[in-house]
């Protein structure tokens, strides 16, 4: 009997040192965060704004993770999806880091994911709206901080059509996201009792826009919905107004038609709807305190793409510490991302089943230059992922 | 379709021809007469577009600016010319699409070093910041009426110099046959370097008025590039006559594609260019 007791004490404590000595070889390697993102070409200011956002909520938390010091390995992805597979396969086989933030480019996804399937790499997509990402391709180890097209736009659908208007034209550039983003305005618009009496497809990349907005004035529907982005969305924007056709037809759009680029519109989007999941001028304490420790750090404004950053940080930071640093137990791991609730600047975060993130989408009119936020487009919005049950 | 739709296309259209005439007059005097292929063209468009909104920032003037960055931008061409091109035009062509390609990146990164990656635009400058109201709903700005002047005078100009000077005689031989021209004893060598420079020229001041009716980005040439090749080849390489009828037709033919038949707009202007090589195989006024 003593002898039993004994040896179940020598064989607990010897466990118990084992753990330990486990324990703390664990703290004492950093944790490898890979950032796949664009460091140059058209993209490199969102990939900026994502690496800022992301590094501050980590130094929020004294520069660790789960008790663990933080090693960064950042790669340029160039935006090039040709190159994706390659990259993604360097930082998790050639690096070995523990997760992968990463890209900003839907093509660039598909690339990641491929190779996110066949090595299980943790991975969290902190833009890119692609559906298909926690969708048609569902996999455990992927989640996203972003959006997807659906479900910035169909709350739009129902903002229209109790503002009154029954006959809306969409307008977008001829390719994926673009068509994404107009069919979940279509899907509410119709739904609510609506027609898009004219679907306008313009030829990826052009912005030469005085042929279709003869088009849309001629047609004279109550409104005009459109997803543009970049330098296509200021020229539209512009032209638009150009044409004296915001006075009779309202513009209603993505978030993304303006994003980033109210000050190259000079004015002319000024009373323009669009729907988003952030906004710089967000009345909560948690956005006051994040666009002041932003521009404290980095002596610019955060944009969204910074918040979606911020937001995979401050993801890491919860689930990291929920396992205590331990990044040997996948499922583990993963459970504790899954589990993430975020008091973001964005307001609640959770996530999904297929990992895409619940959050609220904002109705913003461009007054003064700014985003301001006139209302709530759409509570918890939870996109519909029947192609992907974990 | 009503009389004030096609009207108002119709301008529409030959608004953006004229405009992408005079990118392509520098484009096809560059390869009719000097035989180079200048992918970096569209490049310069941009550069132009970039210095007007950055002079445009700094001295509060857009038409300053203007009359700033076109010395800045012949300047360019010359440099450009005597440091890479005059050692290449004994070479085969295939030296100058890689010489010049490598051009459009290096000026590309330079654009981004210098600028950054973020959008710009220039405000419609007074006294042309006003609009006409065409249809009940529908305006049209004074300062594309403006840019359509411009372009038109711009082509006359170019038309009479090519018709009816000394130059153009030597620039419509050289465009025939250049060693001819040589043989009579004129100095290609500074020839060239002035065709490349005005060329340059031409397509940046392109850029530049071009610049407050659109959104100023990064790569925003390398688009309009493809499109002035096919102005050029469906015109006649080396005709400025060619570029101009062609520039009309394509602008026309993107417009009226765009709306009457989108399903295939993208397509339009390259159908367009295999039915003319079908018929004409050197273009329409070669």
């Amino acid at each position: 009997m003593m002898t039993n007791y004994f040896k179940k004490t020598l064989l607990a404590s010897l466990t118990g040192a084992t753990l330990m000595a486990s324990g703390l070889a664990v703290a004492a390697d950093p944790v490898k965060v890979g950032l796949m993102l664009p460091y140059s070409g058209t993209y490199t200011a969102l990939g900026e704004a994502i690496t800022n956002g992301l590094k501050l909520a980590i130094e929020q938390n004294g520069g660790q993770l789960g008790g663990r010091e933080v090693e960064y390995v950042q790669l340029d992805s160039e935006a090039n999806p040709s190159k994706a597979p390659q990259n993604m396969s360097r930082l998790v086989k050639g690096d070995g880091v523990d997760f992968v933030i990463g890209p900003v480019h839907s093509g660039v996804a598909m690339g990641m994911l491929r190779v996110a399937k066949q090595s299980g790499a943790i991975t969290i997509i902190p833009n890119a709206g692609l559906e298909a990402a926690t969708n048609q391709l569902c996999m455990p180890n992927v989640f996203r901080t972003s959006f997807s097209m659906w479900q910035n736009s169909f709350p739009m659908g129902k903002v229209a059509y109790d503002r009154g208007y029954r006959e809306v034209v969409t307008i977008t550039w001829d390719y994926a996201g673009g068509k994404e983003d107009v069919a979940g305005f279509k899907e509410a618009f119709e739904a609510e009792g609506g027609e898009v009496v004219e679907q306008i497809l313009v030829p990826f990349p052009d912005t030469e826009f005085q042929s279709y907005l003869t088009q849309i004035a001629s047609i004279a529907p109550d409104a005009v919905y459109t997803f543009f982005a970049g330098g296509g969305g200021v020229s539209f924007v512009r032209d638009y107004a150009a044409a004296g056709l915001k006075e009779s037809i309202p513009l209603l759009g993505s978030g993304f038609l303006t994003e980033g680029n109210i000050a190259a519109l000079d004015g002319a989007g000024e009373g323009v709807l669009t729907t988003m999941h952030y906004s710089e001028t967000l009345d909560s304490e948690a956005n006051r305190a994040f666009v002041s420790a932003y521009e404290g750090a980095y002596g610019v404004a955060p944009d969204t793409y910074s918040v979606q950053g911020y937001d995979a940080g401050a993801m890491l930071v919860q689930a990291l510490d929920a396992v205590g640093g331990n990044t040997e137990d996948r499922d583990a791991l993963i459970e504790a991302l899954a589990n993430v609730e975020l008091e973001s600047p964005r307001g609640l975060m959770t996530f999904s089943e297929s990992h895409h993130p619940i959050q609220n989408v904002y109705l913003r009119e461009i007054r003064d230059g700014k985003h301001e936020v006139v209302g709530v487009a759409a509570e918890q919005f939870e996109v519909p992922d029947d192609a992907c049950q974990m | 379709m009503d009389l004030a739709f096609f009207g108002v296309q119709l301008l529409n259209g030959l608004q953006y021809g004229l405009l992408l005439f005079l990118i392509a007059s520098g484009l096809t005097l560059i390869f009719g007469i000097m035989g180079i292929i200048n992918l970096a063209h569209g490049a310069m468009y941009m550069i132009g577009a970039y210095l007007v909104w950055d002079l445009t920032t700094l001295l509060g003037n857009f038409w300053l600016a203007i009359v700033i960055a076109v010395p800045v931008a012949v300047a360019l061409g010359l440099i450009i010319e005597r440091l890479f091109l005059d050692t290449l035009y004994k070479r085969d062509h295939l030296y100058q699409v890689l010489l010049t390609f490598g051009l459009i990146l290096v000026i590309n990164e330079a654009q981004r070093i210098i600028w950054g990656g973020d959008v710009h635009s220039v405000a419609i400058p007074a006294p042309f910041d006003a609009s006409l109201q065409l249809t009940d709903n529908l305006q049209y700005s004074v300062y594309r009426l403006f840019v359509m002047g411009v372009c038109l005078a711009l082509a006359g100009v170019i038309y009479w110099v090519i018709r009816h000077t000394r130059l153009g005689i030597i620039i419509r031989a050289g465009a025939v046959n250049r060693d001819m021209v040589e043989g009579l004893g004129i100095n290609v060598r500074t020839l060239f370097t002035l065709i490349f420079s005005v060329g340059v020229a031409l397509t940046a001041f392109a850029g530049m008025i071009a610049a407050p009716l659109t959104s100023i980005t990064p790569g925003m040439g390398d688009s309009i590039l493809i499109t002035c090749f096919v102005v050029v080849v469906i015109g006649g390489i080396g005709s400025i006559k060619g570029a101009f009828w062609g520039a009309i037709l394509i602008g026309m033919a993107e417009t009226f594609g765009s709306v009457l038949i989108p399903s295939i707009a993208s397509m339009v202007i390259y159908l367009i260019m295999a039915g003319v090589l079908l018929v004409k195989p050197r273009g329409l006024f070669a």
